[in-house]
C-alpha cells in the first residue's frame, strides 16, 4: 500500500496531537518510552494508533490506542485503575530476575531488600513466569526456597503474594475449612469476592493441590446453617451481565422482607437468592428493599449482635454489592487487633493489591480519617511493614 | 417408508407431471384415490413422515452443536417442560466430565443471561435442591477414594432409606451432600461397599424415587441408565419423549456406547430411512478414533 504525502501528513497530524494530549493533558504525564515509527499502527480504515503504552509508569488509567478521528480510546484495564501494585517502566528480563533471587537467599542469611523489591513490583503473570524459570534453572521451586529461609509474618506474606492467585484462594480456602470455626468468614470472602471466573480457577487449583473438590471439603467441615449458605456459596458460577429485571427485584425484596421479619434467616429462599442471583440483581433487590421497608437490609439482619450466622449472612450481603466496605472492615479490626481474623491484614493486602486495594484504602481513610499505609506503619514493623507498604502502593518521600 | 433424502431429491427434481402422477397412483400406502378425481395424502402417512424429518433434523442439528451448547440448551429445554424431564438435568450433569458440565454451564451464561442455578429456582417441587446441587458441582476426577469414608457414608445413605420417611429422602442434607460434591471414583466405591454390606444394590433400594436412582445411576452405573433409556426408546409403544432420548442419548454418548457393546441391531429394527442411517453411522463413527 503506497503512502502517498498527504497520507503521511495526516499521519503526523494525529501523532503528535497524540503526544500533546499525553504530555499536557494527562497528569502525571505520560511519556512515551519507544517513539519510533514501529509504534505508529495503521489499521484498514487507515486509522491511526499509537501502541506500545504498556510499559509507562505511573498514572494507570492511561489510553492504549488513540484514534485519528479524534476519539481517545481509553482501553483502561478497570481492575489496574483501583489496584496499587506498582510495577516498573522497564522489567528486567525473568533471568535477572532469578539471578538476583538466587543471590537473595544465598551467602549470610536473606537479603530481605532485595526479595521485596522484586517480587514486591510484579504481577502475577510475572511471577508466574518468574516461578517457572526458576525451578528450570535450579531445579527447585521458589517458594520451597522462601519456606527455607523466611519466618513469621514476613514469610507468610511473601508466600502468600508469591502464589498465583488462584493457587492462593485455594490454599486460603483450604485452611479455613481445616480450621473452621463459626466466626470464620474466609470462605465466604473467597466465594463472594472473587468473578465467577476467578472462583472457578480456584476451584480448578483446589482439585491439582489438595485432590479433592473444595464442596467437598466445606461440606464436611462446615455444619448447620453455615454449612447451608456456605456450600451453595462455593459452587455459584454467577452470571455477570449488568441485566436486571425489576419485577423479580421488587418480589425477591418482598420476599426477604418476609423472611427476615419471620427471623428465618437460614431459609431456602434467602440463601437461594444469595448464592445463585448476579451480583447486579442482587443490588437492584437491596435497592429496592431500602426503598420499600426503610432501612438497609443490614440493618434488618442486626437483630441479635451475637449470632454469628446474622455476622455471616451481613458479610455476605457486603461482600456481593460493596465488597470495599467489608474489607475496610476487617483491616480495621485487625489493626486494632479486635476479633479473631488472624492473619487478615496479609490476606487482604495481598489478595487485593492487584484488584482494588486503592478503593479499599480510601474506603479506610474516609472511615478512620487516617491513611491505609499509615495505619500500617503504626502497627507492623521490619520487613514484614516494608513489604505491605510496597504492595499497598506507598511511594517513600 | 423412510426417508431417502438422496433419490427424494432426484425424483422430483427431475419428473414432469405426469411421472408424478404416476408415482402417486404407484403408491397405495401414500396416496388415496379421492372421490374429486385425484390422489389425496393419506394423513397418517405424512405425519410418519414428517416425524422421520423431524428426528433426521433433531439429530442433525443436535450433533452439529457445540457440546456445551448442545447441554445447556438440553438443560433450559427440561426445565421449561416440567417434572418428567428433569432426568435430563440429572443426565447432562452427571454423566458428563466436570469440565464438561463447568462448559454448558459457561453456554448457559451466553445463551440465557442467567445461571442453570437461577433458572432451576423456576422449579417449584422438592427435587430443586438436588438438581441445583447436582449442577453445581464441580467434581475431583483422580483417582485415590478414602475406603473409610466411603463406607461410612454408605451406612449413612442406608439409613437415610430404610429407617426414615422415604418421602423426605430429597431433603435429607446429608444424603445430597455425599451425592452432590463427592468424586465419581468415591461414590463408585460408596455403591460397591453399600451392597456388600446390605445385599441389594443402591439403585434397587432407590425404586420408585425417580430421580434420585437416576442420579445414582447415572454417577456409579450409567451404563445401566443409558440402556434402561433406550430400551424404553425401542419399545414397540414407546410414547415421543423416549424416543426422543434415543437420539438425545445416541448422540450425546456415541462413544461410551460403543464401549458398551450396545447393540445396533436395535436400533436397526426400528429405524428407518436416513435417520436409521445417520444414527447407526453415529455409533459407527465413535468406533473410529
Amino acid at each position: 500500500m503506497k503512502l502517498g504525502w498527504i497520507k503521511r501528513i495526516n499521519v503526523m497530524k494525529v501523532v503528535l496531537y497524540a503526544l500533546s494530549y499525553m504530555h499536557h493533558d494527562f497528569s502525571p504525564p505520560i511519556v512515551h518510552p519507544d517513539r519510533s515509527s514501529k509504534n505508529i499502527l495503521l489499521d484498514l480504515d487507515n486509522e491511526v494508533h499509537i501502541s506500545g503504552l504498556w510499559h509507562c509508569q505511573a498514572s494507570k488509567t492511561h489510553p492504549t490506542s488513540i484514534k485519528s478521528n479524534g476519539a481517545i480510546q481509553k482501553e483502561i484495564k478497570e481492575e489496574e485503575a483501583m489496584a496499587t501494585l506498582t510495577v516498573p517502566t522497564t522489567v528486567p528480563s525473568v533471568s535477572e530476575d532469578c539471578e538476583q533471587l538466587r543471590k537473595a537467599f544465598s551467602g549470610w542469611g536473606t537479603n530481605e531488600g532485595l526479595i521485596i523489591d522484586i517480587l514486591g513490583h510484579r504481577n502475577a503473570e510475572q511471577r508466574n513466569l518468574i516461578r517457572k524459570t526458576y525451578a528450570e534453572t535450579y531445579g527447585e521451586d521458589l517458594l520451597k526456597a522462601l519456606d527455607k529461609e523466611l519466618s513469621n509474618d514476613f514469610e507468610r506474606l511473601v508466600l502468600l503474594w508469591a502464589l498465583d492467585p488462584a493457587e492462593r484462594d485455594a490454599l486460603l480456602a483450604n485452611e479455613a475449612t481445616k480450621r473452621w470455626t463459626s466466626s470464620n468468614q474466609v470462605l465466604m470472602e473467597i466465594a463472594c469476592t472473587r468473578s465467577a471466573n476467578q472462583l472457578l480457577h480456584a476451584r480448578q487449583a483446589y482439585h491439582a493441590r489438595y485432590k479433592k473438590s473444595l464442596e467437598e471439603d466445606v461440606a464436611h467441615h462446615t455444619t448447620g446453617d453455615f454449612r447451608k449458605l456456605l456450600l451453595p456459596l462455593v459452587s455459584s458460577y454467577r452470571y455477570e451481565g449488568e441485566e436486571v429485571n425489576m419485577t423479580l427485584a421488587k418480589t425477591e425484596a418482598k420476599l426477604l422482607h418476609e423472611k427476615i421479619s419471620d427471623k428465618a434467616y437460614s431459609d431456602d429462599d434467602v440463601i437461594r437468592v444469595l448464592a445463585t442471583r448476579s451480583k447486579a440483581q442482587i443490588n437492584a433487590t437491596l435497592n429496592h428493599y431500602k426503598n420499600e421497608y426503610g432501612n438497609d437490609i443490614n440493618k434488618d439482619l442486626k437483630a441479635d449482635p451475637k449470632d454469628e450466622f446474622l455476622a455471616l449472612l451481613r458479610s455476605t450481603v457486603k461482600c456481593l454489592v460493596y465488597p470495599e466496605k467489608y474489607f475496610e472492615k476487617v483491616l480495621r479490626l485487625a489493626i486494632n487487633r479486635r476479633g479473631t481474623d488472624e492473619g487478615a491484614l496479609t490476606r487482604v493486602v495481598c489478595t487485593r493489591a492487584e484488584v482494588d486495594l486503592k478503593i479499599i484504602a480510601d474506603e479506610y481513610q474516609r472511615r478512620n480519617s487516617v491513611p491505609l499505609t499509615r495505619a500500617i506503619v503504626k502497627d507492623t514493623h521490619g520487613d514484614y511493614e516494608k513489604l505491605l507498604l510496597v504492595l499497598a502502593g506507598h511511594v517513600e518521600n | 417408508i423412510g426417508v431417502d433424502e438422496k433419490s427424494l431429491i432426484s425424483i422430483l427434481t427431475n419428473s414432469n407431471e405426469e411421472h408424478k402422477r404416476s408415482l402417486r397412483k404407484g403408491s397405495s400406502k401414500l396416496f388415496i384415490e379421492d372421490e374429486n378425481g385425484f390422489e389425496r395424502w393419506d394423513q397418517s402417512s405424512i405425519k410418519i413422515l414428517k416425524h422421520q424429518f423431524n428426528r433426521f433434523r433433531d439429530a442433525v442439528v443436535l450433533s452439529l452443536l457445540h457440546p456445551w451448547e448442545r447441554d445447556a440448551r438440553l438443560i433450559e429445554k427440561a426445565i421449561r417442560k416440567g417434572p418428567k424431564h428433569y432426568n435430563v438435568i440429572v443426565e447432562v450433569a452427571c454423566t458428563r466430565s466436570s469440565d464438561q458440565l463447568l462448559g454448558a454451564r459457561k453456554a448457559y451464561h451466553s445463551l440465557f443471561h442467567h445461571s442453570i442455578e437461577e433458572h432451576l429456582t423456576h422449579i417449584k417441587g422438592r427435587e430443586r435442591k438436588l438438581l441445583v446441587a447436582l449442577v453445581s458441582a464441580y467434581r475431583y476426577e483422580g483417582t485415590g477414594v478414602n475406603e473409610d469414608v466411603a463406607k461410612s457414608e454408605s451406612q449413612i445413605l442406608y439409613e437415610a432409606i430404610n429407617n426414615g420417611d422415604k418421602n423426605k429422602l430429597l431433603d435429607h442434607e446429608d444424603a445430597i451432600m455425599i451425592l452432590a460434591t463427592r468424586s465419581k471414583q468415591h461414590l463408585q466405591a460408596l455403591y460397591r461397599h453399600y451392597s456388600q454390606s446390605y445385599d441389594k444394590n443402591l439403585a434397587q433400594d432407590l425404586e420408585g424415587e425417580g430421580i434420585l436412582k437416576d442420579t445414582v445411576e447415572c454417577l456409579c452405573t450409567p451404563q445401566t441408565y443409558f440402556t434402561r433409556v433406550l430400551e424404553a426408546a425401542v419399545k414397540e409403544d414407546a410414547d415421543e419423549e423416549s424416543k426422543r432420548a434415543l437420539t438425545r442419548v445416541i448422540v450425546t454418548q456415541k462413544e461410551q456406547l460403543v464401549k458398551e457393546g450396545f447393540v445396533p441391531n436395535k436400533i436397526q429394527d426400528i429405524l428407518l430411512g436416513l435417520y436409521k442411517d445417520f444414527m447407526l453411522a453415529s455409533i459407527a463413527s465413535g468406533d473410529i478414533k
